[in-house]
């Protein structure tokens, strides 16, 4: 069981220096859905790991959150694109100044 | 078995996210990291979520990923200039020390006897998660319908935009057109046709004008900005090849006393036949 834990480790942190090293908004928010899977792999192994069926309820809903957060994302990010015509991240800094 | 098969190929695809230039291979590496997920899924006893990850993540979010990829332009591709200086380093070094830290504290952990889903899927995996999802989750479950009926609201708002000039018809369009050649010359036909050449007749070949120069505007700005526009010229270079070759066996064909066919050299690309016209008249 350790084995699927640390592999679900390994990728949360591939996830989080995607996250801080990337500028293209889409791939930030490709290394956050890779986050919420590792996170889902260890919700999955946890519930064979102690034999109840509520880590695969918990990791059904962190999906469907996940294909909510990932269409209005996607939408804002369009909607930044289409007025600042760029998808990277750092063009958005308008509330800085 | 299929643990040790995947996890590699899954670690190596999510570095390789890090690592990629363009965000489509991104896209496609990380399908590669939720199929093996799927397979994960499906080894750890929960066939209904190996169904869900495919249909959903790979099925239904990826390919949201792509179209939006599509419609932003794949082009698009990341920029390498750091705006915070060493920020990047920064980021490794943190992201290491934070894989680290897990990992030694998760080894340090015994979990003891794994139980087994045997007993909790004895009906049937997708029965036994029925049962739990509609009656001790059934809340939480009502709350993810409101969540998404939100989000689909939200995606068509955000994506919604209000037209503030009234949308142009053909006569406008055509009024258009003919206000922009009498004021700038801008020429009033369709865009020229790309090359068709007898050895490459793709449209990413420009076509030719008389002066054996390429027409730009015969090839789509898309591929001129993604570099991809191929030189009609260089396409002629092994036939140049070719005949400088049968010009020095044969030591009487000169290429420059050949009619000039494929514009390369920037000559004048009219051959014998139109001087021989033009002399007639």
């Amino acid at each position: 069981m350790t084995q699927y834990i640390v592999l679900s480790a390994i990728l949360f942190t591939i996830g989080c220096v995607g996250v801080l090293t990337r500028r293209n908004a889409i791939v930030v928010f490709m290394c956050v859905e890779l986050m919420l899977n590792a996170c889902n792999l260890a919700f999955v192994a946890f519930a064979k790991q102690h034999g109840n069926l509520d880590g695969q309820i918990t990791a059904f809903f962190v999906m469907v959150v996940a294909a909510a957060e990932v269409v209005i994302g996607l939408a804002i990010i369009m909607t930044i694109f289409r007025t600042r015509r760029s998808a990277s991240v750092d063009d958005a800094s308008l509330l800085k100044y | 078995m299929t643990f040790w098969l995947l996890a590699p190929i899954m670690v190596a695809a999510a570095l390789g996210i890090l690592f990629v230039r363009k965000a489509v291979h991104a896209a496609l590496l990380l399908a590669v990291v939720m199929i093996s997920l799927a397979v994960l899924y499906a080894v750890l006893d929960a066939p209904f979520l190996f169904a869900v990850q495919i249909i959903v993540y790979t099925g239904a979010i990826l390919m949201l990923f792509l179209f939006v990829m599509m419609l932003i332009g794949v082009d698009a591709s990341d920029s390498t200039v750091e705006t915070i200086r060493g920020q990047r380093v920064m980021a490794v070094v943190l992201g290491l020390l934070f894989g680290t830290v897990l990992v030694v504290g998760i080894s340090q952990v015994t979990f003891g006897a794994v139980v087994g889903l045997d007993e909790a899927n004895a009906g049937g995996n997708v029965p036994a998660i029925a049962n739990i999802l509609f009656s001790k989750y059934v809340f939480a479950f009502e709350a993810t319908s409101a969540l998404l009926i939100t989000a689909a609201l939200g995606a068509m708002v955000l994506a919604h935009r209000e037209r503030l000039t009234p949308k142009l018809g053909q006569a406008d369009l055509a009024a258009q057109r003919m206000r922009d050649y009498a004021e700038h010359g801008k020429h009033l036909g369709p865009l020229p046709s790309p090359g068709v050449y007898a050895r490459h007749n793709a449209v990413d070949t420009p076509a030719l004008l008389p002066d054996g120069t390429a027409a730009e505007s015969s090839v789509s700005r898309v591929l001129a900005a993604r570099g991809t526009v191929r030189s009609a010229p260089a396409l002629a270079d092994d036939i140049d090849d070719v005949r400088r070759q049968i010009g020095g066996l044969d030591g009487h064909s000169d290429p420059t006393t050949m009619p000039e066919t494929s514009g390369k050299a920037g000559a004048p690309a009219h051959t014998e036949e139109d001087v021989q016209k033009g002399e007639e008249k």
